[in-house]
């Protein structure tokens, strides 16, 4: 697009504006400011006020720091119980304290770091954590809370002196902090022992030093330049550690440098050679220096986790010998698989689990009625299945018989030691993915018929070899139908227990799903090797942990008829979720964002869009625009369209999701969508005041305006206050109850 | 005035021989024995029922895109005068004497036919040379999977025409516009643009693509023209407000239509009646119409209903209640509370009745005049054959113990008070199709009471489906009453947009099994032709029809693709360093090429990463179009612009023609394979599979 005709006025002021540099430069750069400001209004006396506008700022600054501290840690102790998914993450952090292994779906710095803070707060990582509900007691949870809530206080000033950057007016960063404040949201979120308190504050760190190093573009490779980028690339990786969430801010981070460099390359004035070391420097802070410290939270992250735990299952047999405990944790176990060898089978794609049967039947209606065999991820005595010939019943274990090892192509039976059933397969479909065949477990005492023999078969080896436990990877072929053993991932519904569907597929496609290796093996007429199991590079544990995060999280679906969170209902404040209590008896907390502000909200961004399509159409069409309305215009079009990006990125994607979302999802996006209020009130009232300026009360327009909007934020938080520092009697349909007439949605039930 | 008088009468016209040759040889790559094979090929099989239902004039409902690619494949169907009587049961069935398959694929064909001389015109609109042009069309030409999917009776072929169309109407729109806007001709292609859109968006979802392109591409230049100062503010409202009228108010105009004539064709019930809502069943003939006609239209106290339940899965079905009780203690050692069951019934029952009882009154007729239930009425639902009402309390359901067990309450004389008044929620008074009854969640066939409404479920809504005013005091009167018919009348007819609405909803929302399938394949699998698909397999002889490209095309499409995107990025930066490698109309030629085309392939091919959906290779068809149209441009911009001495460019040229010539001998071998006329021995087949992942048909004898 060739730049708009009224670009080149607007830029020379811009870039004149971009006097400041955060604030160790700001003193420096103080005059500059200050003659800004004064040519702004000419009626104010410009030096004299110098130093005491400057101390005003901070006052400000601290008045707004101190205001988010103080409501973010007022009653940070109640309730005294678990609240929600604090069950997960202090559960989690306590697993760090103990050093042992567990599995998560998201990275692992945010969990780290609240375990960190409960073993500097002294908390013993005692607490069970079992569900929501369960009393503290003795132990220390404030540590970990007062984290959360730290961490969640700093939003606030860091939205504050974002807004003031972008648009350099402090009523839009005033009307932003105050938004964040107030909003009952943020600020239950930011109480409790949660990733996304810790998972906002490296996003919004990261937005706000990006700012900052954009308004050092005229002093490149200075040292607050190098600061400020150099603390982007440290908040992304700390966003990305946190949730995969991060990855929008850093798309955002990336578009904003994409196009920096883009203009940098453009600029004639600059070598080449120039430009090449602006393209190292940000790959140096924006690519190696975060993917550097992303790597090292894992690196730590399995240092600290060195016991195992619940978490095993989730993993590959090479990475379980990593971990002191585990079985195969310098494993002693028979190298070669020999008949009556009881072992159990693990499936190679990661997240899959053990083959495993237990003694309920497929319910009716879906194949024939016989016992279940699903996959399971935990370690339990129903994985364990006994490997026998097919023609014979005898048992291999009878000590007159000579040790026969299984080889491949050899066609095998498999029972199940609990229950003493085969392992069977039919022309029956699968209880999910149709095409398939059901598995089952078939037979009485290991009597079935034909259906149970299975070819067992290594992976590129020739007939002959020997199974190696642990080393082969070996697959399951059904005698008659000619169907391979797989998982299709998929999980069953509750008849199932939840565990993973098993069928045999006739298709002969070669994937990771069908192919098995044997992991335990217990057999003693063998001896017992020492098994040197191969022992995985850091790499691949960094890999296999995010294949393994990756699976778990789109194995995160919504279950039939329950229901789910839709990303619609987020900006209109549909629906909240309950923290704590459901009783009118119970201590009640109730995560809703405070509607005057979200409504607020979204009528902003409706606005935004017209007011920035209208000034974009007049700029195009070649209007000339007054030095003020210009300079107004560019703040609305750059800094509105860079937090509107933000709220973009962290709001559009979700509906491409499909795994269970939750309304706390849309907080990111809900910072963005503040600071673009704050922006664009701040902007529209300005236009106003300036559009009347013939009128004597012009300037009061804006002035007026502003507090209005403060007030109302304020008024809107005193009533609705008691959804995030709890609420107690009766509940809100009640009209005796003190939230009577606050109930404004139907589908809100606090 | 008389001036022809003085002058002789001259006609003059030009005809563009290659135009014509290139149509001729179109239709007859497409056209040659379209009959042959005579049997059902692949989604023939799929596609041929609804033709047949057309034809029969029955309801259905396919969630695979919009009824407009069925209505233009039933067309030919109507025109070759078919009865519809054929089962699509199986792929390779013969066609029976009744079937006219050479009208059946006649359209597809033409469609495909006519793609050939358009991809010629396509780009001599984009201003590039007679030659490449010509490549251009050539290659659509000897394209052996173009050829393949336009020889049968299905889509892609013709949506690939509509993007064609689109494409072209809005380049000859384009290059009105400089000038002559507003001319006829201007106004002719811009309506063709937004009426092939909404063709393509008709045939398929998937026609939506193309459709964002044109829409994008018609955005920048609508915003090149917002800043072209000589023109005045009203003049560019003007052109705002044509465009905006052509490519969005006639597409959407257009997509009603399909729908309307698609409703207004089918007419009868049929065997997907069931998914759809029992008002818009009602509308359609033979099929509830049959029941509700002559209902009463709004419930009254005393009223007689069944209630069907409207989320309608695993199976459509109604509540119900019987006799028999819950068992004391279930399996697990649950107790129950040993009432009556309620379930969900998938058949038609006496059953099924419940009569609507004012909870203040004991009467169980409707008074008169009928006082009508209303939106937050108390009401009992008493069964109507045990007459005891429905009831749910704090005991856990049978096989969702989070839930309340739905009950029709006995008095076991056991001090339990009887829960059995039920809010009616509905927007206005409760009448035939708006009766909707929350509270209750519903699973396996199971009634369960849900202790706290969280939120809207279709699951919990109910709709009263048959309704009638019950007029007998007597319970043995009254059981006589339920068993005899409904009393029939007039009917009621749902408004045309009511009936849209709910069709397009239920096509968007309907999930088919996602089922795998042998064929399946996965997009990556696509840019290098790494599979393939056995459309049909002679019964007898090893003759085989593939969907299987030319892969010499496919290979250096994707590299011309390639090249296309470096050099575009090669040029944006020298620009930015005011190093201006291109002439201003070259690159501005260069850049809409390449918007059009690069950016037809992108948006055709790469949404498919985001769907959960079964893919095939069939999808990347329309993708692939659009990578052929960038082949020449690209040669053609190698040779002009990067070739510096006439020698290079001879060498150039003759290297074009022998590639050419080897793509041409790609098709011609693979040529058995698409045309399925020739039987192969096996040695033969094994020599023509190229690839490993290649699944090419080898008989054992």
């Amino acid at each position: 697009m060739p730049p708009a005709t009224g670009g080149g006025l607007a830029e020379s002021e811009l870039r004149s504006r971009r006097g400041r540099c955060g604030p160790q430069a700001a003193r420096a750069a103080g005059r500059d400011v200050a003659t800004e400001a004064a040519a702004r209004s000419p009626k104010r006396p410009a030096r004299g006020s110098q130093r005491f506008e400057a101390a005003g700022r901070w006052a400000l600054l601290a008045l707004v720091t101190l205001l988010s501290f103080a409501t973010r840690f007022h009653r940070l102790a109640e309730p005294r119980h678990i609240c929600w998914d604090e069950t997960h993450f202090g559960k989690m952090g306590s697993y760090y304290i103990n050093r042992t292994f567990f599995f998560d779906v998201h990275p692992p710095l945010g969990k780290m770091l609240i375990g960190l803070a409960g073993y500097l707060s002294g908390y013993d990582g005692t607490f069970l954590f079992q569900k929501p509900g369960d009393k503290y007691e003795h132990h220390s949870y404030m540590g970990m809370r007062g984290f959360c809530a730290f961490l969640g206080s700093w939003l606030v000033p860091f939205a504050y002196l974002t807004v003031l950057d972008l648009s350099k007016s402090l009523s839009a960063a005033l009307l932003t902090a105050a938004l964040l404040t107030f909003d009952t949201g943020c600020l239950t979120l930011s109480q409790y022992i949660l990733l996304d308190p810790i998972l906002m504050f490296f996003i919004m760190a990261a937005m706000l030093s990006m700012v900052k190093y954009n308004s050092c573009a005229n002093r490149p490779f200075s040292a607050p330049w190098w600061f400020w980028l150099s603390l982007t690339g440290v908040s992304l990786a700390g966003a990305l550690g946190v949730k995969f969430v991060g990855l929008f801010i850093i798309l955002q981070v990336g578009l904003n440098t994409i196009a920096d460099l883009w203009h940098l390359f453009g600029d004639l004035s600059l070598s080449l050679v120039t430009v090449g070391k602006h393209l190292t420097a940000r790959v140096l802070c924006l690519i190696v220096l975060p993917l550097a410290l992303y790597t090292a939270t894992f690196a730590v992250h399995f240092m600290v986790l060195s016991k195992s735990g619940p978490g095993d299952g989730f993993f590959s047999s090479a990475f379980q010998a990593r971990l002191s405990g585990n079985n195969l944790h310098n494993a002693s176990i028979p190298e070669h698989l020999a008949y009556g060898s009881v072992i159990t089978v693990k499936n190679l794609r990661m997240a899959i689990g053990y083959l495993h049967s237990h003694r309920h039947l497929y319910p009716e209606g879906i194949g024939a009625r016989q016992q279940q065999v699903t996959t399971y991820l935990h370690k339990d005595y129903n994985n364990l299945w006994i490997i026998k010939k097919h023609n014979t019943n005898s048992d291999p274990l009878d000590p007159s018989f000579p040790v026969e090892f299984v080889r491949h192509g050899d066609i095998i039976r498999l029972e199940h030691k609990e229950t003493s059933r085969n392992l069977h397969s039919h022309y029956h479909e699968a209880p999910l993915t149709r095409k398939h065949y059901q598995v089952t477990g078939y037979g009485i005492n290991g009597t079935g018929d034909s259906n149970d023999f299975w070819r067992i078969e290594v992976v590129n080896r020739k007939f002959g070899n020997r199974i190696k436990v642990l080393r082969s990877r070996i697959r399951l072929i059904h005698l008659v139908t000619g169907c391979v053993l797989g998982s299709s991932g998929k999980v069953l519904p509750k008849w199932g227990w939840e565990q993973l569907e098993v069928t045999c597929t006739p298709y002969l496609k070669e994937t990771l799903n069908s192919i098995w290796n044997v992991e335990d093996h217990i057999n003693p007429k063998l001896p017992n090797i020492s098994l040197n199991v191969l022992q995985p590079s850091f790499p691949e544990i960094l890999l296999e942990s995010h294949m393994v995060m990756i699976r778990g999280n789109s194995g995160l679906k919504p279950k039939d008829n329950e229901f789910t969170s839709k990303p619609w209902h987020w900006p209109i404040n549909y629906q909240g979720l309950r923290f704590s209590g459901i009783n009118d008896t119970d201590f009640r907390v109730y995560l809703l964002g405070n509607p005057v502000v979200w409504w607020l909200n979204l009528l902003s961004i409706a606005l935004y869009l017209l007011s920035g399509s209208i000034i974009a159409i007049a700029i195009q069409r070649g209007a000339q625009l007054p030095a003020e309305v210009a300079g107004l215009s560019q703040v609305l079009l750059r800094g509105g369209g860079q937090v509107l990006l933000g709220w973009t990125l962290h709001y559009f994607p979700f509906f491409l999701m499909g795994r269970v979302l939750y309304f706390h999802h849309y907080f990111p996006a809900m910072l963005f969508s503040s600071m673009l209020t704050g922006i664009l009130w701040d902007t529209l009232l300005r236009l106003c005041a300036w559009g009347l300026a013939s009128w004597p009360l012009a300037r009061g327009i804006h002035v007026v305006g502003i507090l209005s909007l403060l007030l109302g934020a304020a008024y809107s938080f005193y009533l609705f206050h008691p959804l995030a520092y709890g609420m107690v009697g009766p509940l809100a349909q009640d009209p005796q109850s003190p939230m009577a007439g606050l109930r404004w949605l139907d589908s809100w039930d606090f | 005035m008389w001036g022809f008088l003085k002058r002789p009468i001259v006609v003059t016209a030009d005809i563009n021989l290659s135009l014509v040759a290139l149509t001729g040889m179109g239709l007859l790559s497409r056209l040659w024995r379209l009959t042959y094979p005579p049997a059902v090929v692949f989604d023939e099989v799929y596609y041929g029922q609804y033709i047949s239902f057309y034809m029969k004039r029955i309801f259905f409902l396919d969630d695979s895109g919009p009824p407009f690619g069925h209505m233009v494949l039933a067309l030919g169907g109507y025109l070759g005068g078919f009865d519809g009587h054929f089962l699509w049961n199986r792929i390779g069935a013969e066609y029976s004497s009744n079937v006219p398959v050479w009208s059946l694929r006649l359209l597809p064909a033409l469609a495909g036919a006519l793609s050939v001389p358009m991809a010629y015109q396509i780009v001599l609109e984009l201003h590039f040379s007679h030659c490449a042009a010509m490549g251009a069309a050539l290659l659509m030409l000897i394209e052996n999977a173009l050829i393949t999917q336009s020889r049968l009776m299905l889509l892609e072929s013709v949506l690939i025409f509509f993007n064609l169309l689109a494409v072209l109407s809005y380049l000859k729109f384009f290059n009105c516009q400089k000038h002559s806007p507003f001319s006829l001709s201007w106004w002719f292609w811009l309506t063709l643009t937004g009426v092939a859109c909404s063709c393509a968006v008709g045939i398929k979802y998937m026609g939506m693509f193309t459709y964002v392109l044109m829409l994008a591409v018609a955005a920048v230049h609508a915003w090149h023209l917002i800043g072209d100062q000589t023109l005045s503010n009203v003049c560019v409202f003007c052109h705002l407000l044509a465009r905006a009228v052509a490519l969005l108010v006639i597409p959407v105009v257009l997509y009603l239509l399909f729908f309307y004539v698609h409703l207004i064709l089918l007419f009868r019930s049929g065997p997907h009646d069931q998914i759809m809502s029992s008002a818009f069943q009602a509308s359609l003939e033979g099929g509830l119409a049959r029941i509700t006609q002559g209902q009463p239209l709004e419930v009254a106290f005393g009223s007689q209903v069944t209630l069907r339940n409207v989320f309608g899965k695993p199976v459509p079905c109604w509540l119900h209640s019987h006799q028999d009780t819950y068992p004391m203690i279930y399996e697990n050692g649950r107790g129950s509370s040993h009432q009556q069951q309620v379930t969900c019934y998938p058949f038609k029952d006496v059953n099924n009745w419940w009569i609507v009882k004012d909870p203040g009154r004991h009467q169980l007729v409707v008074s008169s005049p009928p006082r009508p239930v209303r939106h937050g009425d108390m009401v009992q639902l008493v069964h109507g054959m045990t007459t005891r009402s429905l009831n749910t309390h704090d005991v856990a359901a049978p096989l969702s113990p989070h839930s309340q067990e739905v009950s029709c309450y006995i008095d076991y004389n056991i001090s339990m008070p009887a829960q059995n008044l039920w809010r009616l929620v509905s927007k206005a008074a409760a009448r035939l199709s708006g009766a909707h009854l929350p509270d209750w969640g519903y699973r396996q066939l199971e009634i369960v009471g849900e202790k706290l409404s969280r939120g809207y479920h279709e699951s919990m809504v109910w709709n009263v489906e048959e309704h009638r005013y019950g007029a007998s005091q007597e319970q043995r009167e009254r059981e006589r009453e339920l068993h005899s018919p409904a009393q029939v009348d007039v009917s009621r007819n749902l408004s045309f947009m009511a009936r849209f609405l709910e069709l397009q909803w239920k096509m968007l929302v309907l999930r088919s099994d996602d089922s795998e399938h042998k064929y399946s394949s996965s997009p990556l699998e696509w840019v290098t032709l790494d599979t393939n698909i056995a459309y049909w397999l002679h019964p007898r002889t090893s003759a085989q029809i593939h969907l299987l490209g030319n892969i010499v095309i496919w290979i250096s499409g994707s590299l011309a693709l390639a090249i296309y995107a470096l050099l575009s990025l090669w040029y944006l930066l020298r620009q930015r360093r005011n190093v201006h490698d291109l002439p201003q109309d070259a690159w501005l030629r260069w850049v809409l090429a390449g918007a059009l085309c690069a950016g037809g392939w992108a948006v055709n091919y790469l949404p498919f990463f985001l769907m959960e959906k079964t893919l095939f290779l069939y999808h990347y068809l329309p993708a692939l179009t659009f990578q052929i149209l960038l082949l020449p441009v690209v040669l053609q911009h190698i040779s002009d612009h990067l070739c510096r001495s006439q020698l290079q460019r001879s060498v150039f040229s003759a290297l074009v023609v022998a590639w050419y010539s080897s793509a041409c001998h790609v098709s011609h071998t693979l040529r058995p394979l698409t045309y399925g006329d020739k039987s192969l021995s096996p040695h033969e087949l094994k020599a023509l599979r190229w690839k490993d992942s290649w699944d090419i048909l080898i008989r054992k004898h």
